[in-house]
């Protein structure tokens, strides 16, 4: 086992990753940008290493910086989180070339699996289903129109190394077309630095239902179930549960072994999650395959007893997967929702600020992964999930019923969120009925707005926090003379012989 | 601000010639603060395992923030002195963070001599009071001592910078309402029992915590009563019958914890207000000052070459940049702190002098910090500067450095000689820190010269003698020793040794230490400067 290890990632995620490297006598290393050195990840380390400055590309994207964190402080291995690099083959393989582990799968299955297209063809090939379209990227809007026609409108224009709905486009006419093929390709290559396209049939109204794999380095693999995610904001996922109430026992056979056929085309090592379109005739179709621990992996910990960065950490240690298949069996319903900071007056704008206050939810069930604490500031830089509020309950309408008491309960003050718009759609008929689609959020929540007088108790939390003066630092804190901070705060840990 | 140009080539082979030399120094320096914090016998070792006490560098780890500096204080007081293994004097002691607090802690080593108090063990506790009392900052002290250690009680109880001091200024600080936290973790005797009286608040160590004014030996000795330590003065007894103490601690690891709740519960310090920038890091790494600092003391180097590797963006607004160029004067910022800066580019002149004294003052009105850089062979010399009154315009620099009243820090950058280390603002001058670059020397002139003077004086002599002036072989018998001399009691170590020095730094650090103290020096009250005229422009 590794004596130490890097976590190269920031927020909840890096949060949650340290807890279960202290629980198993691992020490952690924290890398941070300079916005980040009081964040909750660098105070939850054991060492933490300033990158540079706030821009990803300074700091957490920063490859040769993170590597050399890692040999500079000893670490062994690296464990990307989510998102930044951690779906990046030339980070994986530039880890390894210095001599460390990579906590995830090998950089050519990353690679492999990283195209989408390249994973289609793959995986057509060991006869999973994918949703009908293209199987090379469109060369030009002739080409793109052919396979249009041939799948039948409506289609869905998708970048090639696309991700959280960048650069894709419903057409519903051939008319349409190359307007938005032009608008997804541009799009594409202003997020991705890639405009290349392709289109597949439009699925209406589909679920969202992956499953999680575990597969060792000696050739044992297993899958842990779904997860349903359909819940969605502009293909950006709000709520997450399992198991997913639109499976039957065989369809959920069929889809963990259709999992578990990709994980073993593609060679997979380490935790992943095979993604698939389920239509309302129950025909499933593969989507892609993320190489990475998923926002959403607490509901499948939850409800099979398991750590997941504990496995994934023994695995890329080498070990041995101790897990059967026929011995996994997942226990009551779970759900979790994600909490950002949004502004759902603001058309869910990213709503930096300090959070005055966090106090989260607790009791029976109930689990709150975050990256905060009251008095943090949440930088206009990164992503701006706050946390994810993870319930478990022995079904699913009582898990419904802890998530509205604990969404009710868990307070987090001074930036905006959408909890109101979750207790709204946890509270809401169709959701109650599992009625949930892609278009959900769209369908019955299309005309959604804050209510007008507000949250009551917020208002009423914010006049005593200000009568109090909660939201004044001390001094001593570093905020004379402009709020700059003070070297003891920036410099880390730090001495004369150091 | 207009930016500071290097015209250090990188690439030169003096440069690299400089920085290896430097390098050297500094891998000696690390080594020096390894050993004084890990030489200790395995038998101290054993027996502050055996009483499940932590080390002192596991409660200064415990007490701090973690992920926040610590400014060691003397770190390698009492260096070669006595029998070259007390270490730190016998402590350790700096400024670091509790609950984003900054405070100055002191440790005694249970693992030297038992944390008995040599005299430079006196004389570092009155430093960190010092340091206490002029910037504010609550006092910390982790008390694990044996007391006076005996063999030297002369050199160390009555005077007025002897042991009784510690107390009359612990009375002081008290008064002056700066908080006061002591932890009893081993024995506090005698003398040593005041320490925690003294406090604000107590904590003490269940088992091996004591505190009495006679130990149990003398207790005997006096009036035949058996008593063990722990009923003679433990944390029960203090804390439940005697009210010494205010806190009980189960162990070493849960009085640390109580210090931090307690730290917290103090009310919110309010920083002075000083001029700040959003820090930036200088254009020039700071680790260059090895290749820019020449291997001799003697040769000359532009002092702007080092500015422009501590401040930010190398930015300095220079003052008078065409008069009086031996001295090097400019307003900038470091870590983010406004700063007048001070450094010698030569020998001091009556215009460097004069010009310092019109900047200190500026400073000082303005409620700038003043940084000093000091690499000083002294005042000029001569008749024809005798003539012009080079003493009473070092007078005007050395009574504005006596008398400016906000904070001043000191780094002693390679020579310090003469009346130039007191114009310079050195020890005597009371800077807020003062701290020494390895290849630093200290001296009332250099030893060179000293030989000179004395050979000179001698011949004098001689000739009223009517006898003939001293043979070569001779004046070399007079030189060797005073060029030893000069050498072994110049040098930096002996400097901190003496205490005479915050410690030596590693120069590539020079700018985090002068930042961190800054901000350390913030935590006291600015004097609001009327002084009843106008600048006077020199």
């Amino acid at each position: 086992m590794f004596d130490k290890v890097l976590v190269a990632n920031r927020g909840e995620i890096a949060v949650r990753i340290l807890r279960t490297l202290r629980e198993m006598g691992v020490a952690g290393v924290a890398v941070h940008s300079d916005v980040d050195s009081r964040a909750l990840h660098v105070l939850s380390a054991d060492e933490a290493v300033l990158l540079g400055e706030a821009d990803p590309a300074s700091s957490y994207l920063n490859v040769e910086r993170i590597v050399q964190a890692a040999l500079d402080t000893g670490a062994q291995a690296i464990h990307p989180g989510y998102g930044f690099l951690s779906e990046n083959a030339d980070f994986a393989a530039r880890v390894e070339e210095a001599g460390l582990t990579f906590i995830g799968p090998p950089a050519d299955v990353i690679a492999r699996l990283g195209d989408k297209l390249t994973a289609r063809r793959l995986l057509a090939d060991a006869g999973v289903a994918v949703v009908p379209g293209m199987e090379v990227a469109a060369r030009d809007l002739a080409d793109l129109a052919r396979a249009a026609d041939a799948v039948g409108y409506p289609v869905l224009i998708k970048a090639s190394s696309g991700g959280g709905g960048k650069g894709m486009r419903v057409v519903s006419s051939p008319e349409e077309l190359t307007d938005a093929a032009t608008a997804a390709s541009s799009e594409a290559s202003g997020a991705f630095g890639d405009g290349t396209i392709y289109l597949e049939r439009y699925l209406d109204r589909p679920r969202h239902v992956e499953v999680q794999v575990l597969a060792d380095s000696h050739g044992n693999l297993v899958h842990l179930f779904e997860r349903e995610c359909s819940i969605q904001r502009r293909h950006q996922k709000i709520i997450e549960e399992t198991p997913s109430p639109a499976l039957t026992p065989e369809l959920r056979a069929a889809m963990g072994e259709a999992a578990l056929v990709v994980a073993r085309a593609a060679g997979y090592v380490n935790a992943g999650t095979v993604e698939f379109l389920l239509s309302p005739d129950g025909e499933f179709f593969f989507l892609e395959v993320n190489t990475r621990i998923q926002v959403e992996h607490p509901i499948t910990e939850v409800t099979l007893g398991l750590d997941l960065v504990r496995h994934q950490v023994e695995i890329a240690a080498g070990g041995v997967l101790g897990l059967r298949q026929e011995e996994l069996v997942p226990r009551g319903h779970a759900i979790e929702c994600r909490i950002y900071a949004e502004d759902p007056a603001a058309g869910f704008l990213p709503s930096p600020g300090k959070v005055i206050l966090c106090r989260p939810a607790s009791g029976p069930g109930v689990r709150f992964d975050s990256g905060i604490y009251s008095g943090v500031d949440i930088p206009v830089s990164y992503d701006p999930i706050l946390g994810k509020l993870i319930v478990w309950a022995e079904d699913r309408p009582a898990a419904m019923a802890r998530m509205i008491r604990a969404l009710r309960a868990n307070v987090v003050l001074g930036v905006h969120t959408a909890t109101e718009l979750m207790l709204d759609i946890l509270a809401s008929a169709p959701f109650a009925e599992g009625e949930t689609h892609t278009r959900f959020v769209e369908d019955h929540f299309g005309a959604w707005a804050p209510s007008e007088e507000g949250d009551l108790a917020a208002a009423v939390g914010y006049v005593s926090a200000d009568l109090l003066g909660l939201g004044s630092e001390p001094a001593a804190l570093g905020d004379e003379g402009g709020g700059w901070p003070s070297p003891w705060q920036t410099l880390g840990r730090w001495t004369l012989g150091s | 601000m207009p930016v500071l140009r290097s015209s250090v080539d990188p690439n030169s082979d003096e440069y690299k010639a400089n920085f290896d030399h430097m390098a050297g120094l500094v891998e000696r320096l690390r080594e020096e603060l390894t050993k004084a914090r890990e030489d200790r016998s395995d038998r101290a070792r054993a027996r502050n395992a055996e009483l499940g006490k932590l080390t002192v560098s596991e409660r200064l780890d415990r007490v701090l923030d973690r992920n926040a500096p610590f400014l060691e204080i003397a770190p390698l007081a009492a260096w070669n002195m006595y029998d070259g293994r007390i270490h730190g004097a016998g402590s350790r002691a700096g400024i670091g963070v509790i609950q984003g607090r900054e405070v100055l802690v002191s440790a005694n080593d249970p693992m030297i001599k038992g944390g008995t108090i040599y005299p430079m063990g006196v004389k570092k506790t009155l430093r960190c009071q010092t340091i206490v009392m002029e910037n504010r900052l609550p006092a910390v002290t982790l008390v694990d001592s044996g007391g006076a250690y005996l063999p030297m009680q002369s050199e160390i109880f009555p005077d007025i910078d002897d042991g009784g001091r510690v107390f009359y200024n612990q009375a002081i600080i008290s008064k002056m309402n700066i908080p006061q936290i002591t932890a009893v973790m081993g024995l506090c005797t005698a003398g040593g029992a005041y320490i925690p009286a003294m406090s604000d608040h107590v904590v003490h160590v269940k088992g091996t915590g004591a505190i009495f004014l006679g130990g149990p030996p003398l207790v005997k000795a006096a009036t035949g009563e058996e008593v063990t330590a722990e009923e003679l003065g433990g944390a029960r007894l203090h804390c439940a019958e005697s009210g010494v103490s205010d806190y009980f601690a189960e162990d070493d690891a849960m009085a640390c914890d109580i210090i931090r709740e307690i730290v917290a519960n103090l009310p919110p310090q309010r920083k002075a207000e000083v001029a700040r920038r959003a820090p930036v890091d200088p254009l020039y790494d700071p680790k260059e000052i090895w290749g820019v600092v020449p291997r001799s003391l003697s040769t000359p180097y532009d002092i702007r070459e080092v500015m422009a590797r501590l401040v930010d963006g190398s930015e300095l607004l220079e003052f008078k940049r065409m008069y009086g160029p031996t001295l090097v004067c400019g307003w900038a910022h470091i870590h983010g702190y406004q700063v007048g800066i001070l450094g010698n580019n030569g020998v001091l002149f009556s215009e460097s002098a004069l010009k310092a004294t019109h900047f200190i003052q500026l400073c000082d009105r303005q409620g700038i910090p003043l940084v000093f850089l000091q690499n000083i062979s002294g005042y000029i010399i001569g008749r024809e500067y005798e003539r012009a009154g080079i003493t009473k315009d070092g007078h005007k620099m050395v009574a504005a450095v006596a008398t400016a009243t906000v904070p001043k820090l000191t780094v002693m950058c390679g020579q310090s000689f003469g009346a130039g280390n007191y114009g310079m603002c050195g020890r005597a001058y009371s800077p807020r820190f003062l701290w020494t670059w390895p290849n630093a020397q200290i001296g009332v002139m250099g030893a060179e010269e000293a030989a000179k003077v004395l050979i000179t004086v001698k011949n004098d002599q001689l000739a009223r003698e009517g006898q003939p002036p001293l043979p070569p072989e001779m004046e070399e018998l007079i030189r060797g020793p005073v060029r030893e001399a000069g050498e072994k009691e110049g040098n930096a170590y002996y400097s901190t040794a003496n205490l005479w020095d915050d410690g030596i730094i590693d120069p590539a650090k020079t700018r985090d230490v002068l930042g961190l103290a800054l901000s350390a020096a913030l935590n006291a009250p600015l004097d609001q400067r009327d002084q009843g005229h106008a600048t006077f422009r020199m």
